[in-house]
């Protein structure tokens, strides 16, 4: 389910951006994986993640199915829900993913994460060099790794780098482009904050791996009139 | 997917949200929604809040609002009445469904998403075993779509150039000769988000084998995202690196298996695939 090797941007726009997901395989260690995907989740929350994934109906950002005009407009809006709740719906075979924004709580949580031996299958998604530096410092070796080479074909398809920087946090492809493009339009017109832009885009990743800080960094980016990097 | 009329009230939120482009505001005022680029990915049903109004409300509300020299705009995040509604789907276009809708499983293989989980298992599977690299190239991604007749273009290619296709994967499932590389005729104007083609090849072979990568991705009306495994050694490092950086590509992120996994149902065999030496 988790989709993130692609994420877009230059070595040093991925330096707010790190994943770290467990999975259970059938047959193999699936049996009381859920309780486990649990505990994962729970020892992520000590390391401050900004989203959390692995709940059968979605992230930790969603939308409501009903509003009503007092909630839409005269209440504060939830824009996301309960690490709890998430919790709850874990289904089996097991799987949950974190998303952090620094580099210390990333290499904190990789080492908590060896300690908790649960047994579950655990990968980083991250710059290469920063997760063997992280592994190393957690006494271990990594097992395999799966290098991203970027993107070929009609690239004259695709978005400037900016907007693609936000959509390929979510790697199912669920935030257009368009709607990114409408983000940053409102931002920059001071319609909406760049962290409510970011929330409502990560709504529609329902792995809940869409890193609604970095996509608040890149959006302020936009409202301060920094050039959007080259696009592929 | 369609957009209900009697609903509708034309305030172009869905408009876009859909990845493929596939909704537009028609004469009527009403979102509509173009069926055969639609990829049935639900974006647009599941990703949006929605308020349940009754559409003749907001229309006369928008009226008065207009007097007034102000106009109805709901959170961008909202479909104010619930118009867009799912269709029943059949086969071929269910696959639509399956290679689009993250939350959707394959029936053919019963797994969710585009391929399978690669070498994030790699501890407990040995898909990507010693002296091998692993291949995922994703059709259509980013966000841009394929239709599966490009997709048939490459498989075949790759066929031909003798590659191992993953076979628990989705698009391996689709071919009627494997070997071959073949694809069934009557799915190949199917269009979807993206799906990935998964192989192995001796690392020996990578250069080459990228080179048809790259040139099938010249051929096909999409993009494609490539991604390349291999297994570490004892010392955390991988002798793909040096390969891929030997054939000019520059690399930098990338899925790392921490090989923490292990066998613990009770009938599960003892771990037959773990490497030796060094690793936990």
């Amino acid at each position: 389910m988790t989709n993130t090797l692609h994420r877009y941007g230059s070595p040093e726009s991925a330096a707010d951006d790190y994943i770290v997901f467990v999975m259970a395989t059938k047959g193999v260690n699936d049996e009381g994986s859920e309780a486990k995907a649990r505990e994962f989740l729970k020892v992520a929350l000590e390391y401050r993640p900004v989203n959390l994934g692995g709940g059968s109906q979605g992230g930790l950002y969603r939308p409501t199915s009903r509003l009503n005009p007092f909630i839409a407009y005269f209440t504060s809006r939830r824009h996301a829900i309960s690490p709890r709740v998430l919790m709850q719906e874990i289904e089996a075979p097991g799987h949950a993913a974190a998303v952090f924004d620094n580099r210390e709580a990333f290499e904190e949580f990789v080492a908590a994460v060896k300690k908790m031996d649960l047994g579950l299958s655990v990968n980083a998604s991250a710059l290469v060099e920063d997760t063997r530096c992280a592994c190393r410092k957690a006494g271990f070796q990594p097992h395999s790794v799966e290098y991203s080479l970027g993107f070929r074909g009609r690239t004259d398809r695709l978005p400037d780098g900016r907007v693609l920087e936000l959509t390929t946090m979510c790697g199912h492809g669920m935030v257009s482009a368009s709607y990114a493009q409408k983000m940053i339009l409102m931002v920059k017109e001071g319609r909406v904050t760049p962290e409510r832009a970011s929330q409502y885009m990560a709504k529609f990743c329902s792995c809940g791996v869409f890193n609604p800080s970095r996509a608040t960094r890149v959006l302020k980016e936009a409202q301060q009139g920094v050039p959007a990097p080259l696009g592929v | 997917m369609h957009i209900d009329k009697g609903k509708c009230v034309g305030c172009a939120n869905c408009v876009p949200v859909c990845p493929m482009g596939a909704i537009h505001v028609g004469a009527d005022g009403r979102a509509t929604v173009v069926v055969d680029e639609c990829v049935e990915c639900f974006t647009c049903y599941r990703g949006l809040s929605t308020e349940h109004l009754p559409g003749s409300l907001i229309r006369v509300l928008r009226r008065l609002l207009k007097l007034a020299r102000l106009r109805f705009e709901p959170d961008p995040d909202v479909c104010p009445t619930a118009a867009i509604t799912p269709d029943e789907l059949r086969w071929p276009r269910t696959l639509r469904r399956e290679f689009s809708d993250p939350l959707e499983r394959h029936s053919s293989t019963g797994m969710g998403g585009r391929g399978t989980a690669e070498v994030k298992t790699n501890e407990l599977t040995n898909r990507v075993g010693e002296g091998l690299a692993g291949f995922v190239v994703e059709f259509g991604r980013p966000g841009v779509g394929v239709r599966l007749h490009d997709v048939a273009v490459a498989t075949k290619e790759l066929a031909r150039a003798g590659v191992t296709f993953e076979t628990e994967n989705p698009v391996t499932y689709l071919m009627s000769d494997v070997s071959a590389g073949q694809l069934r005729p009557e799915i190949l104007n199917e269009k979807i988000m993206s799906c990935i083609v998964e192989f192995r090849v001796e690392l020996e072979r990578v250069p080459d084998v990228l080179r048809v990568v790259e040139d099938v991705s010249c051929r096909v009306d999409t993009t494609v995202a490539v991604g390349v495994s291999a297994r570490c050694d004892a010392h955390g490092e991988d002798p793909l690196k040096d390969v891929l950086a030997g054939q000019g590509y520059k690399f930098h992120r990338g899925k790392v298996n921490l090989g923490l996994g292990r066998r613990s149902n009770p009938a599960a065999e003892p771990t037959a695939t773990s490497r030796t030496g060094g690793h936990p």
